[in-house]
């Protein structure tokens, strides 16, 4: 991030004196903590606000009287944010802003879930992580094609093309074929194929890769768009009814109370993702494959001197990326619906804020896709109890997060120094 | 085209490697269906390689710089390119015609007989739509296809000048669509909202819309100004949020209409709208005439104007103009103001001229993503922007008929302009599939890539 940024005022952002970035974030969270034990508190009602560890009423259940909750998850978000603002050692920090982060959530829901109408003030938390990892799953293949194509210095921007691309060819040669394999294999390609474009015109013909990805995302968009209506449509028994994949349950894994039945009764994309975080995330920072990648992205140049074919190597990430992508895209036609025009419908631009905001690295992309799940989840959750809460601002919330995480607000980022930049061998 | 000291021959040598690759390339791609694609290409783009200058020295001129890799050459063989595509999309997704390759080695005839048909319906019926129907009786008849497609012209010439000046000032504005999203929103509320005279209330409207817009420039300029901020991530995150904003204002009372359950506002006042030009029948609306107005001010700005030196010079260089005393800060800022005003202004063209006269969730359709293609295309020049947008409702303009009369799906314009801007942006492409000359004047710029 910092690489563009005009270095006359990128300056006043170095922390400096009194307010460091810890301390002006403390200062926000004590705010928020403040506003919660306020506003929060006040808003609750006296009802017993239940999380349920089931997805019904029933069952086990944590309660806390609502306004109590309010009150007190408001006070602890509050003073996890004096404690960062009196200076606490830098070690803490992630720590703290965590806590004090959940803490006003919990006191958002004590009040949210203690004020809906009688029948409905509960909360079934298994319903809440499996949605949360249901609607992150997209983000997490997307933002990990992200990493791939990223970390080697190839800015990609074409993930809502690649998730669109694999999504159709999933479908389309699912449906022909009646194999869910030969339809996740297409899948596959099919991101690739949008990967391929990306990579020939980005790294053969220089063509700026932030324009190169919108074009391509409108590509998929119309492509797809129109073999969907003179295909599918028009015979939707032989070209849009895919198999889908059944939920594999995991024996053992799938009795721990509240993980167990939300994550272990998933079906194969959710094990692959999980999956495909860890193997990725040790293949970058463990192997020499990794090292070379990362080097690549920071400084081709110095790469290149040591012998790394600069360019194989970003083709091959690229590539791969899609066919992470393009499994991605088959996580909705093989597992969930039958494709629709646009069905992916932004989630490839919340995948790229997923892995601006983790960082660009694979674990924080998990992170921050889980945030935007939950966002999401908890969007659909406040309109089924009949909130105040316009579910569009919730929906908002991954966005918004985003730009404050890129302005420098919440902690910088930065992207590798050589993203973006084509590599001419000179 | 002619240029006096004239270099006869060929005026640059490619080198060797350029000129292999050249031949494989070429011989890669079909070349079946080019005859009619040529038939169906606006009348504005043909070019005939036969016409002969008064003199054989000058008429060999103007065919080396016709087969040289200028941009009007370009341009045409990229939209050619592009419909070659196209076409064969049009045939592998018609089963029938699908069926008769079957057989092709038994009777190529029938295939090739089937897909030509096919084929040149399709296109034919984009340029009836779209230019000229020679069928058709009477004036409204006879006008209907340029009305159309001067109105989708319109919006198309705001966006795409937002987007082309951001990117003279070394800015990505990714959010024209979010700017016009916030754009149409005030413009349709002003349109409804405000009791006003007719002519003062559409100013009003407009410039509701403009501010809109201005406003959703100002945040990335402002970031990137300050903190540095990427301003691509934060204009596509501002898309979101934009148009989220519209899906609830849309339902919230006092702009949702009362007869309605779905999700549409009150209709923008008559005295607020923009007049058609050609009477009521024809859609075609004083919009056009604004984005001209629009452009050839903005060509002023860029090229006459301290603002638009100041701008083109931090665009080409940002320390150097730092360096010679100008603020880039405040240059940033005042480039995304100005490129949210235009995409805003395209917004209110969306709801006060004849697409739509209320808010729904789709109103403002593709303009702002189509606005940064139509940048592209028109070489981030204004009037090449405008000749860009052109094209580009011309395509739209006719894809509507092409779907209605030959049952090709709209989507197909999304392709073929997508693949338009593909094939200008990577110049090079272009010139090895046809083995091109290297132009002498004109520079193509391949990469504006400067990373996060």
């Amino acid at each position: 991030m910092s690489t563009t940024a005009v270095p006359e005022v990128a300056v006043t952002t170095v922390d400096e004196g009194f307010w460091t970035r810890a301390r002006k974030t403390g200062a926000v969270l004590l705010a928020l903590g403040l506003l919660a034990t306020g506003l929060f508190g006040a808003l609750a009602t006296g009802e017993q606000a239940r999380f349920t560890l089931s997805e019904t009423e029933g069952g086990a259940a944590l309660e806390i009287n609502g306004t109590v909750g309010a009150i007190l998850f408001g006070i602890i978000a509050a003073a996890a944010g004096a404690a960062l603002l009196a200076g606490l050692p830098k070690r803490w920090f992630t720590l703290v802003l965590g806590v004090g982060l959940v803490a006003f959530v919990l006191s958002f829901l004590c009040w949210q879930v203690s004020a809906a109408p009688e029948g409905r003030n509960f909360m079934p938390l298994v319903n809440i992580v499996r949605g949360t990892f249901i609607l992150a799953l997209p983000l997490i293949f997307g933002s990990l094609a992200g990493v791939l194509c990223e970390r080697s210095g190839v800015v990609n921007v074409a993930i809502e093309g690649q998730l669109l691309m694999g999504a159709f060819s999933g479908a389309l040669f699912g449906s022909i074929t009646g194999s869910v394999w030969v339809g996740l294999v297409a899948a596959a390609i099919g991101g690739a194929f949008i990967s391929l474009l990306l990579a020939v015109f980005a790294i053969r013909y220089l063509v700026d890769q932030v324009v190169m990805g919108i074009v391509l995302n409108l590509l998929a968009v119309g492509v797809t768009g129109f073999l969907y209506e003179r295909l599918m449509q028009t015979d939707a028994q032989k070209y849009n009814s895919a198999p889908r994949f059944s939920n594999w349950e995991i024996p053992l894994l799938k009795d721990i109370p509240l993980i167990g039945p939300a994550l272990f009764r998933g079906n194969i994309f959710l094990y692959l993702g999980l999956l495909l975080v860890l193997v990725i995330h040790i293949a970058l920072f463990r192997t020499r494959w990794g090292l070379r990648t990362r080097s690549v992205g920071e400084h081709p140049t110095a790469a290149d001197t040591l012998g790394v074919k600069v360019l194989r190597l970003r083709y091959r990430n690229v590539l791969m990326a899609g066919l992470v992508a393009g499994v991605g895209g088959a996580s909705y036609t093989l597992a969930l619906y039958s494709f629709t025009k646009n069905m992916i419908g932004g989630k490839g631009f919340i995948a790229l804020a997923a892995l601006i905001f983790g960082r660009w690295s694979p674990t924080g992309a998990l992170l921050a896709a889980l945030f935007f799940g939950f966002a999401d989840q908890l969007a659909t959750y406040l309109g089924a109890i009949g909130s105040s809460i316009p579910s569009q601002f919730l929906a908002m919330l991954p966005y918004l997060a985003t730009i404050l995480a890129v302005a420098g607000l919440v902690g910088r980022v930065r992207a590798p120094a050589a993203d973006g930049k084509p590599y001419i061998k000179g | 085209m002619s240029k006096p000291n004239p270099v006869s021959g060929s005026p640059d040598k490619e080198p060797a490697t350029e000129a292999q690759e050249a031949r494989s390339e070429a011989r890669a791609t079909p070349s079946a269906p080019a005859a009619d694609t040529e038939r169906a290409v606006p009348a504005t783009a043909t070019k005939q390689p036969a016409a002969e200058g008064p003199r054989p020295t000058l008429g060999r001129l103007f065919l080396d710089n016709l087969w040289a890799a200028n941009t009007v050459t370009v341009t045409v063989l990229a939209v050619l390119l592009a419909m070659l595509v196209g076409a064969v999309l049009i045939i592998v997704s018609d089963p029938e015609v699908l069926a008769t390759y079957s057989y092709i080695t038994a009777r190529p005839a029938d295939a090739l007989n089937a897909s030509w048909t096919v084929v040149s319906e399709a296109y034919a019926n984009l340029f009836k739509g779209a230019i000229f129907d020679p069928d058709a009786v009477g004036f409204t008849a006879a006008m209907g296809p340029i009305s159309e497609t001067l109105t989708y012209t319109a919006p198309l010439v705001f966006t795409g000048l937002a987007v082309a000046l951001a990117f003279r000032g070394g800015l990505f504005n990714i959010g024209a669509q979010g700017q016009a999203t916030i754009g149409v929103i005030l413009s349709a509320v002003a349109g409804f909202a405000l009791p006003l005279p007719p002519g003062v209330h559409l100013l009003v409207a407009l410039i509701a819309g403009a501010l809109g817009g201005a406003l959703w420039g100002f945040v990335p300029g402002i970031l990137k100004a300050r903190t540095g901020a990427h301003e691509v991530i934060n204009t596509i995150m501002l898309n979101y949020v934009a148009v989220y904003f519209l899906s609830w204002i849309i339902i919230q009372a006092g702009v949702q209409n009362p007869n309605r359950s779905d999700a549409i506002s009150k209709p923008v006042d008559s005295s607020a709208q923009l007049p058609r030009l050609l009477g009521d029948n024809l859609r075609v609306h004083a919009g056009i005439l604004v984005a001209v107005l629009a452009t050839w001010f903005i060509a002023w700005l860029l090229n006459r104007s301290t603002l638009g030196f100041e701008l083109r010079a931090v665009g080409e260089n940002p320390d150097a103009a730092r360096t010679a005393g100008i603020s880039v800060t405040k240059t940033y800022v005042l480039v995304m103001v100005i490129s949210g005003l235009l995409a805003g202004l395209g917004g209110s063209n969306m709801v006060l001229g004849s697409t739509a006269n209320a808010l729904t969730p789709l109103v403002i359709a593709q303009i702002g993503f189509d606005g940064i293609l139509v940048a592209l295309l028109g070489r981030v020049k204004p009037w090449g922007v405008l000749l860009a947008a052109l094209l580009f409702g011309a395509l739209q303009a006719g894809g509507n008929r092409m779907q209605s009369y030959s049952g090709i799906s709209l989507e197909l314009v999304t392709v073929l302009q997508a693949l338009i801007v593909i094939f200008i942006a990577a110049p090079a492409l272009v010139k090895a599939i046809f083995q091109l000359r290297a132009a002498r004047a004109a520079r193509l710029q391949t990469s504006l890539a400067k990373g996060w």
